[in-house]
């Protein structure tokens, strides 16, 4: 890092001040890396704590059911409200459940269920490994024969991975059953037609994104939670601080990398980056 | 590697530095414990002696010296190969740290199921647990959380944590810190009891110059139960030396009486001379 910031201020005549100001979110997107590298690597590697594992998927899959249902559900059912208001300008009000059906399961409802578990479980995450920084509970896991990255951060990215595209799932399904109960209770359209109309719609690709990217958006909330957790300095106020900066950065990562596998998907579909 | 007193060295720092962010913690420090001996580390605030403590556990890196435990030089081991030598050295952190998330009993059985270098039998940790709670006279605490206890408590909670693996070397960081004095004496006494009846090499960081006294000059009496003082300071092998250190380097090094004797006023600051 030295070595390459003196080339860069000698190329380009830079200030060593602003070097120096850019050495610190350089050295904290290695450190990510870093951890999470040993994480995945630890997926490997014994001791395996399938009792952590079981624990956290209790926790951040079934804990963030409710929310995630609620979440669903009423995102589907404004999106069939919404949509059908558009659709009859043009004599498509038939096609409701195609537009709910393909804008929850690509978009919304990852994004969606991922938002509400990062607000839930990064922040947690990052409390709960904040409050074990500050008290000396991570040393003492250390001291006692236990890697903290095996036994804290390790768990908590098996348990999102597998249990954010299960949420997803369900949040795509739940909305889609919203749409349904506008569409047939309140707009009077024909059930059978909302049904085949929404699953007709709906392609490989679209499956295949909204899976992709729940798993993408759990590697994102654990290993910020973990990270800004296994970080925090400066006793309560730190823990506090922690908190907020993982739920932010997950929050942004995750409209980030949605946007780029969109493009993804739009280049595969197509052929072309739009 | 064998010092002049003839004891093998159990731990040995050689002019290790440690800075955080460029701001130095330890300066060449060089130090020498032998088996047996117990050394009480006193310093303002901010001095260095948790760095101290966590330097010899291998939680923090030197940037340069060496550090040696049992013979083998921590700074040249991976994090995994450091498990080995942890798994022999007991270490009592300042707020506790006992894990929030188990119970008392959880807690101390901790050590005895992770440290796979130990290997000790499932089916006997509840008993082992049981005797290092008696030990600290916390026998009726087994299903308790850590939560549940007092400060005091909790601190004992630790120590049965640190000697649960009858380790041969102890690191005690403040242990009396923010507590009443009636409890303060009960945890030295505790820590007194620990070496003498284990034979544990032991350094302990403290502020207050009477746990560093009653160290070196009390001994525990197995027959009867408790402390008593150490007949013309005669507590067998074993001898106890004060370190002083100030802004991360040592400053004093010696026995009671020459600590006492010290005109430096920084020492002089850590010391009440005892009653004749």
């Amino acid at each position: 890092m030295g070595l390459l910031a003196t080339m860069v201020a000698s190329e380009f005549g830079a200030q060593p001040l602003l070097l120096d100001l850019l050495k610190g979110p350089v050295l904290a997107v290695q450190d990510f890396f870093l951890l999470l590298g040993r994480a995945v690597r630890n997926i490997f590697r014994a001791p395996h704590y399938n009792d952590d594992i079981a624990l956290q998927m209790d926790y951040i899959g079934v804990g963030s059911l409710p929310i995630v249902i609620m979440t669903g559900f009423f995102s589907g059912a404004v999106m069939a409200l919404q949509m059908s208001r558009a659709l009859a300008q043009y004599g498509q009000i038939s096609k409701t459940g195609m537009v709910v059906a393909i804008t929850l399961v690509r978009e919304l409802g990852p994004d969606l269920t991922a938002l509400m578990v990062a607000g839930r479980n990064a922040s947690g995450i990052a409390s709960e490994l904040g409050s074990m920084k500050v008290t000396e509970q991570i040393d003492a896991m250390r001291a006692l024969g236990t890697d903290p990255i095996q036994k804290l951060v390790t768990p908590r990215l098996i348990a999102t991975s597998v249990m954010l595209p299960i949420l997803t799932v369900i949040a795509d399904f739940v909305g889609i059953f919203a749409g349904w109960v506008i569409c047939y209770f309140i707009l009077h359209l024909d059930s059978r037609q909302y049904w085949e109309s929404a699953w007709r719609a709906l392609e490989w690709n679209d499956v295949a994104q909204g899976l992709v990217k729940p798993f993408l958006f759990a590697v994102i909330i654990s290993m910020i939670g973990c990270f800004f957790g296994l970080r925090t300095e400066g006793g309560t106020q730190g823990v506090g601080r922690a908190t907020t900066q993982a739920m932010v950065v997950a929050s942004v990562l995750i409209f980030v990398v949605t946007y780029f596998v969109a493009q993804v998907f739009v280049y595969l579909t197509s052929g072309e980056i739009q | 590697m064998t010092p002049p007193s003839g004891k093998p060295a159990i731990l040995r720092f050689e002019n290790v530095c440690v800075s955080f962010d460029g701001v130095p913690a330890l300066t060449d420090l060089s130090l020498e414990a032998v088996e047996g001996e117990s050394r009480v580390i006193l310093g303002a605030a901010g001095s260095g002696k948790t760095v101290l403590l966590k330097t010899a556990m291998g939680l923090v890196r030197p940037d340069s010296g060496r550090v040696l435990v049992f013979g083998k030089d921590l700074t040249t081991l991976r994090e995994r190969d450091l498990f080995e030598v942890r798994s022999r050295i007991g270490m009592l952190f300042q707020e506790s740290a006992l894990f929030d998330s188990l119970t008392i009993e959880e807690n101390v059985a901790y050590p005895l199921l992770n440290q796979r270098s130990i290997r000790f039998p499932k089916q006997q940790v509840h008993q082992r647990v049981e005797e290092a709670l008696d030990f600290v006279e916390l026998g009726g605490t087994l299903e308790k959380w850590p939560s549940e206890l007092s400060g005091g408590m909790r601190r004992r909670a630790a120590i049965a944590r640190a000697v649960v693996t009858n380790p041969p070397l102890l690191l005690y960081d403040s242990p009396t810190a923010g507590l009443d004095p009636i409890t303060a004496q009960t945890i030295i006494a505790l820590i007194v009891k620990e070496r003498d009846l284990n034979k544990t090499t032991t350094l302990l960081v403290t502020h207050r110059y009477q746990d560093g006294n009653l160290i070196a000059n009390f001994r525990y009496n197995s027959k009867q139960g408790v402390l008593e003082p150490a007949r013309n300071g005669d507590r067998g092998a074993a001898r106890t030396i004060f370190m002083v250190l100030r802004e991360g380097r040592l400053v004093f090094e010696g026995d009671q009486n020459r600590l006492e004797a010290s005109s430096d006023q920084y020492v002089r600051k850590f010391v009440k001379p005892r009653e004749k």
